[in-house]
């Protein structure tokens, strides 16, 4: 069988709350089966709003929402068949982790015979075995988060939808949920709408990454090209870290332009820049600037250490380059480590292929 | 495990549950003052009156100390059938004619004859003997009393003053229960036509518990409502649920009367858009659909507070995890939303029920001749009768009704799960 790539598709749709402002603007938008897609935005952004219509809490102010072919803008919620597991696990307090996994099968009348082994399958995915007569109180957060990811999953879902999940627990404990709601993704094939606001739970997860703002999808592409090739400078300064330019394009060619800055001129990569006389923001990540380098490079300029930072795996320095004091470089700890001290002078280089020209911010 | 864990020390060698308890003491000495005022208080208003009210419950000493000879001589009457002997009579005699120089024979009469009815008439005589020096101290007193009146001379008006001895007595209480206790001293109903208490506890039990009913079926989708609402609808909803917790209870019950009159302006309602006839307008006051609907009303509040309370700590997210796990709204609500209330429907319920239960004035102004609750009948017998120690009688009665219900509460769903807010 064949996976369909329009499994869930957002057609031209429009979301408003007040009929002032639009919360979701035109968004289109196809999920393949068994893909796990991220978005990811900063609040408001409408990413949360987009999960609450696909989940059907909320209704498309125009447009449609397809499922598998089918449009679902006016399915009830229940009958819809989506998982979600929400942000602060919702959980229903008075029941036993083994009743709330078998809610959503006691209401599709599943014999309790198959409730018992659908139970324990869901529990030991998320390797719970043995909790099935605790309360949720008595269970740490991580706890509480598997059993609302395994009672999300229980009643084998088309789709999962996850808002947030992970934004309660703490650092370590997020990490390691990260990978294995990875793993359980992988494992069973589910179609997953993940939505969170942390880059890196995105890059780390998704097959797929859409990016918000302001009611927009500004990329969708795989994490590595979102990474690599932001198409614009929204996307650039929200995933990673990024070193920005403004500046004017003096000269152009096919893959190459010279942008004039206040007092010097780069070259850069054109994105999205067409034409001499634009207005550009150039972006480039800190790793992608080398110092001293040894090859050579087509951006070669002298700049002034003002700041070290030691992060203990890199190292990061905050240099004067090109009138801008808030350049930023990381050094990886390695054993040829460089004496960098403050007002210190140092040659950086990069190539004009990372500097990526897009659109002035 | 062994229980003899190492004591352990603080470094200057006194051991650590010692120096706890100092520290602690100085908080706890610290903690109570702050809240003796209020103790003291309730020592005061509440605990004492309660005390005393249960003193006067049971208290007949009364005739006890009036008649100490006549007592302690009934103490060698053995044949009970037959006429106490000659002592009695004589301490009876002593007795009485000490309460005549003082006054009190009157007193002795009323009471006697509560006990008996007819005493009064045989006691002024006696007395009207005595004033009249007609007793000859030198010959039997049994005879001259004897002789007074018929009724002297049955046994069981004797009986009836040997009944009075003990200084303690739960006739009162019988009394709340439409019993008393007959000549030979055995508990015995009153007659079917004036059990009056018993029809009356009952039908304070019925308000009680149609108006809990009511208030919860109308308070819950109030609650419901103000804990969902955005903020501006639900603060005027408030108000509104409010607003009669802010007026007089003696001003919503007369506006209940004005609405529902025959003439007022619910019955004017009915009769426009043609519910009924004018002429055939129906009785809303007067009777309990009066009381059930001022009841109902002003009892509302105690009802909506705690049930909103609890249900605004209650997630939405929760009613949104049934509906997309595959519960129809109404599974999700009976399975998830339901049981999380039930805290703040217990503490709405008891809370209404215990206030119902005590409820006076409204019932009395609206609920006409069936607006004759209990503890009316303690008002009446405080401010009428003057009969305070069967007042305090039923006043503990109801208390004791209203503990029960708690404890049976307690037992059910249990008092830890109560949510006032």
């Amino acid at each position: 069988m064949s996976k369909n790539p329009e499994f869930v598709k957002f057609d031209k749709v429009d979301k408003s709350y007040d009929g002032k402002v639009l919360v979701v603007k035109d968004l289109q938008l196809d999920i393949a089966e068994g893909e796990f897609i991220t978005m990811l935005g900063p609040s408001g952004s409408g990413k949360t709003t987009c999960l609450m219509m696909l989940a059907g809490f909320e209704t498309p102010t125009h447009g449609e929402i397809l499922l598998d072919g089918n449009i679902i803008s006016n399915i009830p919620p229940h009958k819809r068949g989506i998982g979600m597991v929400f942000q602060n696990y919702a959980l229903f307090p008075h029941m036993t982790v083994y009743e709330n996994l078998a809610f959503p099968l006691r209401v599709r009348k599943v014999e309790k015979d198959e409730i018992d082994k659908k139970v324990d399958k869901a529990l030991s995915m998320v390797s719970l075995n043995g909790f099935e007569t605790r309360m949720p109180a008595q269970l740490s957060g991580g706890q509480q988060q598997r059993v609302a990811v395994a009672r999300a999953l229980v009643f084998d879902p088309a789709v999962v939808l996850m808002d947030e999940p992970l934004g309660a627990l703490d650092k370590n404990l997020r990490e390691s949920m990260q990978y294995e709601i990875k793993h359980i993704h992988e494992s069973i094939g589910v179609t997953v709408v993940y939505v969170t606001h942390d880059q890196s739970e995105a890059l780390t997860m998704s097959n797929r990454i859409a990016v918000f703002n302001d009611g927009k999808v500004q990329q969708l592409s795989n994490p590595a090209e979102l990474y690599e090739k932001p198409v614009n400078s929204f996307v650039a300064e929200f995933i990673g870290e990024n070193n920005t330019f403004n500046g004017e394009i003096v000269d152009i060619d096919k893959d190459k332009c010279k942008v004039k800055l206040a007092n010097s001129e780069i070259l850069a990569n054109p994105i999205s820049v067409k034409s001499k006389g634009e207005k550009t923001t150039v972006s480039l990540r800190p790793e992608r600037a080398l110092i001293n380098p040894s090859e050579k490079m087509d951006n070669m300029f002298t700049g002034k250490i003002e700041e070290v930072i030691y992060h203990g795996d890199h190292t990061r320095v905050r240099l004067n380059l090109l009138g801008s004091s808030e350049f930023i470089l990381k050094v990886p700890n390695s054993t040829s480590n460089l004496e960098l001290k403050v007002s210190q002078d140092i040659n950086i280089g990069w190539n004009s292929i990372d500097a990526r020209a897009l659109d002035p911010k | 495990m062994s229980s003899e864990t190492k004591q352990i020390l603080t470094t200057d060698g006194i051991p650590l549950e010692v120096s706890l308890k100092k520290a602690e003491k100085k908080n706890k000495i610290k903690a109570f003052l702050l809240v003796a005022p209020l103790l003291l208080f309730l020592v005061i208003t509440y605990i004492f009156p309660i005390g005393d009210m249960f003193m006067r419950s049971v208290d007949d000493k009364m005739i006890t100390n009036m008649l100490p000879k006549t007592f302690k001589a009934m103490e060698k009457w053995e044949n009970l059938e037959e006429l106490p002997p000659e002592e009695v009579y004589q301490s009876f005699y002593e007795d009485y004619k000490l309460l005549a120089e003082n006054q009190q024979h009157g007193k002795l009469g009323q009471r006697l004859n509560k006990e008996k009815n007819g005493f009064n008439t045989i006691t002024k005589k006696l007395f009207r003997q005595i004033k009249r020096k007609k007793i000859d101290e030198s010959i039997s007193i049994k005879e001259q009393i004897n002789k007074l009146h018929k009724r002297w001379r049955n046994v069981e008006y004797w009986l009836a003053i040997k009944r009075t001895a003990p200084p303690y007595t739960v006739a009162k209480y019988l009394k709340g229960m439409d019993m008393y206790f007959d000549s030979d001293g055995s508990i015995t109903q009153v007659e079917e036509d004036r059990r009056i208490h018993r029809i009356l506890w009952l039908r304070t039990l019925e308000i009680a518990f149609f108006v809990t009913l009511f208030s919860f079926f109308m308070g819950y989708p109030i609650a419901h409502l103000l804990a969902t609402l955005p903020m501006k609808y639900s603060n005027l909803l408030m108000i509104c649920v409010l607003l009669p917790f802010w007026t007089s209870l003696l001003v919503r019950t007369a506006s209940w009367m004005i609405l529902l009159q025959q003439q007022g302006l619910v019955n004017d309602f009915f009769v426009m858009i043609g519910l009924v006839g004018d002429d055939n307008r129906p009785e809303m006051m007067y009777n309990k659909v009066g009381t059930y609907v001022a009841m109902t009303q002003i009892l509302l509040p105690f009802m909506v507070l705690p049930l909103y309370s609890v249900m605004k700590t209650i997630s939405p997210s929760l009613m949104r995890a049934g509906k997309s796990l595959g519960g129809t709204p109404f599974v999700a609500f009976w399975k998830v939303y339901f049981p999380l209330t039930i805290p703040g429907i217990g503490a709405g319920c008891l809370l209404v029920f215990i206030l119902a239960i005590g409820y006076y004035i409204t019932p009395a102004l609206v609920g006409g001749a069936s607006g004759t609750l209990i503890s009316n009948q303690i008002a009446f017998h405080m401010k009428t009768t003057l009969d305070w120690s069967f007042a305090s009688a039923m006043g503990l009665m109801l208390l004791t009704g209203v503990l029960v219900i708690y404890w049976i509460y307690n037992k059910l769903v249990g008092v830890d799960n109560i949510k006032l807010g």
